[in-house]
């Protein structure tokens, strides 16, 4: 299971398939986890593990607990039962755990949540300056660095409102991507975005990929699970339904629920 | 259809002469429909009506100098009196400084210069070094300011001392047990806490008990503007503070804190300005043991500061809870611990929305600095309506160009904070609509 076999996939035309070896070390561990809203079980004995190197996309009708469950994973939400290994650290209470998971766990977000009072630099060297304490010359040139690898340092000193959404959501991940963290969790990140400007965060999002990144994605674009993900989770009301590699998830569903949700998206 | 493409752009051409310039602003805005026309008539009726009286009272029919009130009065001057500004003129120095002895009134205008020069380029942003401008302003200049209006020297004794170190002991004492126990912080910071509160405050009051030389001034001798802006700044500088904590408090996941904190703001909220002062200046003194005596108008500066800071609270709370959940999210998410996330990426965007509610606060904090009248200290206007009992002075106009100048100089004041914010916000706009 760690080690997903892929078949030679004869697609026509289809986008060069990112192929990279999952090591079998432990990123997160999620072992029977359950979380409510009030009387409402959102989270149902969910497992998970995953690998370092993994490419994960979550999936699933809305209300079915995706984005509750890599919010789990750096605390955004607190899960009530079970256990979430990260890194090799435990969730608890403990303020400074989670602290130290929250650096090493980037997050990119639905809306940006870039911080508008900011510029662009600013917002990219915040976290590394005042968390990970590193000189601010330093900072700036790693931020630069990735500003250029997601391919607007002509920006850096704007303000996240003179820029485009697809350009916001580039700033975030290249935010993200400053505090050097092991593990990325992205929550619907191109959900917020017009059509156009889809494909100019997917392709930030394949070349990090490509780079050995272990990404967890909540997503509705198949495309990217195809071409990327080793792994597809299919969620609904809050369970792991199914998880399989993509070639098998997409022309062979073995849930019926699956395959119903297939069938709407897949038009 | 016809088939249509165009091949040449049209022209751009200029707007028709009406719509601009000086005709095209009056059809516009005054002589836009009827009704509009008839109301910019009558508007310019009203303008007749009030503006050439004004002026003829203040500068035209005004008497500017004079040694006492026969220069005012019109029967000795054999012409109709406006304002008597010689009455200003006269009182000018109680007006400014109180009753406060004539050969000190150096400290009180060193303090007026010192305020004011270091408050300038600290509102310019365009000139340096703000970091140690503030530090000036915040720290030392508070320090300096008591120390010459006061004159310092103040006599604390060795039980003073006694509770600072019972004090500086229970403080380490709590660190200590915040790190080892609770484990909420390390025992380094908590150290290096209470070392930044100890040192600096054993520091100012060494400064403030050491003999300088200068004579001591009863603050029952201030009055006028001096009080007026101690009261209003210490009001000011001290509510922000204490009610950005109130607010983040009444927001706290912790029960205690936020119970406290609402306990807090809806207690000062719920009893008037004057009740506050009369209770400070007559209950509190009841209550104290014998002997155990604080100063009129340190007890109305506090009163004041709690009184301003819960409406603070209230202010700024409403700017925290405009901030999206995502803004928490994202900063949580970038790994930055509570505080740090409130200081630099809640708080900046929180207390930007609501300047015009803070500036709203200070200003009307700045007016109510005229209740302390009410227990018997002399402000700005307190001390205008005392000189009007002078009896060399009592003419018709004497009341009418006293209040008219109280009320130009509060206006000067509370129009300058308004503007400056006003300024601030378009500065600090960038452009983001959430």
């Amino acid at each position: 299971m760690a080690q997903a076999k892929r078949k030679a996939a004869p697609k026509k035309a289809a986008p060069k398939k990112v192929k990279l070896r999952v090591s079998d070390e432990v990123a997160v561990q999620i072992i029977s986890m359950n979380k409510w809203y009030g009387d409402f079980h959102v989270l149902r004995d969910i497992d998970l593990t995953v690998y370092k190197g993994e490419r994960i996309v979550i999936c699933g009708p809305s209300g079915s607990g995706k984005s509750t469950l890599i919010r789990c994973i750096n605390r955004l939400e607190e899960h009530q039962q079970g256990k979430i290994v990260v890194d090799g650290i435990e969730l608890t209470d403990d303020v400074k755990k989670i602290d130290e998971i929250r650096r090493e766990v980037g997050m990119v977000f639905q809306h940006f949540n870039l911080f508008p009072h900011l510029t662009i630099l600013e917002n990219c060297t915040l976290a590394p300056i005042w968390v990970r304490k590193t000189p601010k010359a330093e900072a700036e040139e790693v931020a630069m660095k990735y500003l250029e690898r997601v391919k607007i340092p002509e920006q850096a000193g704007k303000y996240p409102g003179q820029l485009s959404g697809g350009q916001q959501q580039r700033v975030a991940i290249a935010r993200s991507l400053c505090m050097n963290p092991r593990i990325m969790l992205f929550d619907e990140p191109t959900s917020a975005l017009d059509p156009e400007m889809i494909k100019e965060v997917l392709d930030v999002m394949v070349n990090l990929a490509e780079e050995g990144m272990t990404m967890l994605v909540v997503t509705h674009e198949m495309g990217f699970a195809r071409q990327v993900a080793n792994k597809v989770i299919f969620m609904d009301e809050g369970q792991i339904v199914e998880q399989n590699e993509p070639e098998q998830f997409f022309s062979n569903p073995k849930s019926e629920r699956t395959k119903m949700f297939l069938s709407q998206i897949l038009h | 259809m016809t088939h249509y493409v165009r091949t040449k752009d049209a022209p751009l051409l200029p707007p028709p002469a009406s719509t601009t310039g000086i005709v095209g602003w009056l059809r516009e805005n005054l002589f836009s429909s009827v009704t509009n026309t008839i109301l910019t008539f009558i508007g310019l009726y009203l303008i007749y009506l009030i503006v050439p009286p004004i002026i003829n009272w203040g500068f035209l029919s005004a008497v500017w100098t004079g040694e006492d009130g026969d220069a005012c009065r019109s029967e000795k001057v054999g012409r109709a009196v406006g304002a008597c500004w010689a009455f200003v003129e006269a009182k000018f120095g109680q007006i400014i400084y109180g009753r406060y002895p004539v050969e000190e009134r150096w400290r009180v205008t060193l303090v007026y210069v010192l305020g004011f020069g270091a408050l300038i380029p600290m509102v310019v942003p365009s000139l340096p070094y703000k970091g140690l401008n503030a530090l000036f302003l915040l720290a030392i200049y508070p320090v300096v300011a008591f120390i010459l209006l006061t004159g310092g020297n103040i006599d604390i004794g060795t039980g003073f001392w006694i509770g600072f170190a019972v004090l500086v002991a229970i403080l380490l004492g709590v660190a200590f047990f915040a790190a080892s126990v609770a484990k909420i912080i390390e025992l380094r910071d908590g150290i290096k806490g209470v070392a930044m509160f100890a040192v600096p405050f054993a520091a100012v009051v060494l400064v403030s008990s050491a003999d300088l030389g200068l004579a001591p001034v009863e603050t029952s001798l201030w009055g006028g503007l001096l009080v007026t802006l101690v009261v209003a700044v210490t009001g000011i500088v001290a509510s922000m503070p204490i009610g950005i904590l109130l607010a983040l408090g009444r927001r706290s996941q912790m029960p205690i804190i936020r119970l406290f904190c609402i306990a807090f703001i809806e207690f000062w909220r719920g009893v008037p300005l004057i009740t506050v002062l009369f209770m400070s200046s007559v209950m509190l003194p009841l209550f104290l043991p014998e002997g155990v005596n604080f100063d009129k108008l340190l007890r109305v500066l506090i009163g004041v500061a709690l009184f301003s800071a819960a409406y603070m609270a209230e202010v700024v709370r409403g700017g925290l809870q405009a901030i999206p959940r995502g803004q928490y999210e994202g900063a949580m998410a970038l790994g930055l611990s509570y505080w740090k996330m409130m200081r630099m990426i809640v708080l900046p965007q929180a207390l930007k929305m609501v300047i015009p509610g803070i500036v709203n606060t200070f200003i009307g904090l700045f007016k109510d600095t005229t209740l302390v009248l009410i227990v018997g200290l002399f402000d700005l206007l307190g001390i205008i309506q005392l000189n009007f009992t002078d009896p060399n002075w009592s003419t018709p106009s004497t009341s009418h160009s006293g209040y008219a100048f109280a009320a130009i100089l509060f206006f000067v004041f509370c129009f300058g904070m308004s503007r400056y914010s006003i300024f601030m916000e378009n500065r600090l706009d960038t452009g983001h609509r959430n």
